[in-house]
């Protein structure tokens, strides 16, 4: 798999290195920021690989978007804010118009591009990750994090416990407590957490866990004595797999686990055999499974021997969120094309393009990402989107939906995600958008 | 009694934490005691022997070899290419620098952790691969006298056993053997050993083979207990408080230190962690490793370092 990966590497190296000037002119160029080595390998290769092989898709099956072929390089960050910085730094003025966006998978390097993109007027694409409060894109002209932040989410896991438990009025005196990577993607669930808390009365306990997560003896025995009703898992990589079996070493009731989107994946749940049956993740809406535009990437990209995956793996959860990821930022160069022409077009151009993202059931089901993703419409007040999902359950040998739709209540995410960024504005001398002015 | 009963479970907890931290911290000492040099490679080498290891389990179960069998076999595979690994890194790496100092000797072990994780990853795989060689569930003690017994791990059992008699054993070859006599003298001086006829290039084989089949035995135990994945090679961080506390080349003193450190790490995080915010142990144990260098540098049974001036 590895090799593959590095042949396809290599592929990339030299497709860029040898595209001739005159060709490169109609190339519209797009930075991944992925991690294939280090701790979070396990989780960043399948969906690196989802991405890669959206972009291949779109090449090979359409000749690029409106025949702007897609120039893609990988830079590795291994989850490291300052590399990722430093990929950024490399990439961003790359191709003939420069970054199209980026996306960094990462919610620190997230914090850490903030104000750089905003500088250099690329977007950064967050989809369910990166900070909540550029949910508000008057504030955060540059952040779309798309689908739902960790706010949205957070609301959403308490939705479900409250359905679980027989209503929100039966959450007063619970106790649920936060297993959390310790870290700024971490930590980013835990204002909404407390305001729900203080809402519904329940009793709420962070307990933080240090990257990358294989010693959790400790927040386990913790977890014991307390005994929460329920925990709700925020990790990433070998810290979701160890908090399972951790779990399962004190008896505590997978099923009374759920994880957050990115906590609820095969890599997650696999090293813990049948010790994970019963866990549940929240899901970014899609799960895993084929739809019809895997038959498409089976048909032009692995037919042609130009996936980037092992092929049994495609389709599992992380790759078909790498592809979700890719769908949403080539189909906002699409719209931007609508109003700057079929051309190779720059992040400010591309901003544009998401900020007016609307796709309908319809367009879903052109792209062929039916019974994945419900509409989302981008606007200058929500870069979000759309703020649904559902809860999965692993039932030892693939995950099982098992929840009707929720949508977050923006009534109890909106006044935080004000507040927030209405003080980052404050602090950094932004001047929010009049939103009703924009078009 | 309830509050007894919790501290006691942590103190628990923790010896037997710290007992799996000193199987990683054994691999370092091997190699320090016998040839001076600091492995800086040992958590890559529990990576490599636990794909190899997994892998072809893997394999052969899918063959249809019996479960007992493909154990036997798979532990076998693996040992064959830790001692690949030994060889190798003896022959292009060690080999060559004999007689150069401290210093360089560890830059190469930091070379040697980048290609044996990057070529580990690309011959057996980069995913997180369940392994399931030991008793993973718990037992509960003492419930008559605590709400909820005392909790204590079959894995972390099976590791202490383990790790007792890994020590016994490498005491024994240390003190009692020819070989491991011969190891001490290559420690002390590579140049004076080879002038009486050690042959230094077979000892050093010899002690990283030693050094890999411990990475091995180290493997099946947290890889039973993570999955064997990248992040194994974190351990190694977890094995350096260990050492500095139990001494660099004090086989007992990995044993000792590995109680100090997984004791103090969890009772600290889960007694003093809620006051200041959580997630200390990962830097508690270095803060117990830098006391002890204040005070005893050399660690707690580490030899006294005396040197003519």
């Amino acid at each position: 798999m590895v090799r593959n990966k590095l042949i396809l590497a290599a592929a990339m190296l030299s497709s860029a290195a040898l595209a001739a000037p005159a060709a490169a002119q109609n190339e519209q160029f797009i930075p991944i920021l992925s991690y294939r080595t280090g701790a979070y390998a396990v989780n960043g290769v399948p969906y690196a690989n989802g991405v890669a092989d959206y972009y291949s898709l779109i090449n090979e099956r359409d000749g690029g978007i409106n025949g702007v072929k897609l120039l893609v390089e990988e830079c590795e960050t291994g989850y490291a804010t300052d590399k990722g910085v430093e990929c950024y730094e490399r990439l961003k003025g790359k191709g003939p118009t420069g970054a199209a966006f980026i996306n960094p998978l990462s919610t620190g390097i997230t914090f850490a591009l903030t104000e750089k993109t905003t500088t250099d007027k690329i977007p950064i694409i967050t989809m369910g990750y990166g900070r909540a409060d550029s949910k508000n894109g008057a504030v955060f002209a540059y952040n779309f994090p798309l689908l739902g932040t960790y706010w949205s989410a957070a609301d959403i896991a308490i939705q479900h416990i409250a359905k679980e438990v027989g209503g929100f009025d039966k959450l007063k005196g619970k106790k649920i407590s936060l297993l959390y990577h310790d870290s700024p993607y971490g930590k980013e669930p835990i204002p909404m957490l407390q305001v729900l808390a203080k809402k519904y009365g329940f009793e709420f306990t962070p307990i933080p866990v240090t990257h990358p997560g294989v010693e959790q003896k400790s927040q386990w025995l913790a977890i014991r004595q307390n005994r929460p009703d329920y925990v709700l898992v925020w990790g990433w990589g070998v810290m979701n797999g160890t908090a399972v079996k951790e779990a399962a070493a004190v008896a505590y009731p997978r099923d009374k686990m759920i994880g957050v989107w990115w906590s609820g994946a095969e890599p997650d749940v696999t090293p813990a055999g049948d010790q994970a049956v019963g866990y549940k993740s929240l899901m970014l809406q899609h799960g895993a499974g084929k739809f019809l535009v895997h038959a498409d990437i089976e048909k032009y990209v692995y037919a042609r021997d130009k996936g980037a995956s092992e092929p049994g793996k495609v389709g599992e959860v992380l790759y078909n969120r790498g592809m979700v990821n890719a769908m949403l930022g080539v189909e906002a160069i699409r719209k931007a094309q609508e109003k700057f022409g079929k051309k190779p077009l720059t992040g400010e151009q591309v901003r544009w393009g998401l900020e007016n993202l609307n796709l309908s059931d319809a367009r879903i089901k052109e792209l062929g990402f039916e019974g994945m993703l419900k509409p989302i419409r981008i606007s200058c007040s929500d870069h979000e989107g759309a703020r649904d999902g559902r809860v999965q359950q692993w039932d030892g040998k693939g995950w099982k939906v098992i929840s009707d739709w929720y949508t977050a209540n923006q009534s109890e995410t909106e006044p935080l995600v004000e507040e927030v960024s209405g003080k980052y504005a404050a602090e950094k001398n932004v001047k929010p958008r009049d939103c009703s002015k924009e078009s | 009694m309830i509050a007894l009963g919790q501290f006691l479970e942590v103190l628990i907890g923790g010896l037997m934490s710290g007992v799996l931290y000193s199987l990683v911290a054994l691999g370092f000492v091997l190699i320090f005691k016998a040839s001076g040099v600091f492995n800086f490679a040992q958590g890559a080498m529990v990576l490599l022997a636990g794909l190899a290891l997994v892998r072809s389990l893997d394999l052969l179960v899918a063959w249809g070899f019996p479960l007992w069998a493909a154990i036997i076999l798979g532990i076998g595979f693996a040992a064959v290419i830790m001692a690949i690994t030994a060889w190798l890194i003896e022959r292009f790496v060690i080999g060559p620098l004999v007689n150069q100092d401290a210093l360089t000797l560890f830059m190469s072990t930091i070379g040697v952790t980048f290609i044996l994780e990057g070529a580990a990853q690309m011959i057996f795989g980069s995913d997180a691969y369940p392994l399931r060689l030991f008793p993973t569930d718990a037992w509960f003690l003492f419930e008559n006298l605590f709400p909820g017994g005392i909790l204590l791990n079959k894995l972390d059992v099976w590791g202490g056993f383990i790790a007792g008699i890994l020590v016994a054993g490498l005491a024994i070859f240390f003190e009692r053997t020819k070989t491991g006599r011969a190891l001490r003298a290559v420690a002390d001086d590579h140049l004076a050993a080879q002038s009486v006829g050690i042959p230094i290039s077979w000892i050093w084989f010899v002690v990283w083979l030693a050094a890999g089949l411990v990475a091995l035995v180290a493997a099946t135990v947290w890889g039973t207990k993570l999955g064997v994945q990248f992040s194994i090679t974190f351990l190694a961080l977890k094995a350096l408080p260990v050492l500095i506390i139990g001494g660099l080349t004090s086989i007992p003193g990995a044993i000792v230190g590995g109680f100090i450190v997984g004791a103090g790490e969890k009772i600290a995080e889960v007694f003093l962690g809620s006051y200041i915010g959580g997630g200390i142990e990962y830097w508690f144990a270095y803060v117990l490793a830098l006391a002890v260098l204040l005070v005893r540098p050399q660690g707690l049974f580490g030899e006294r370092i005396i040197e003519r001036i």
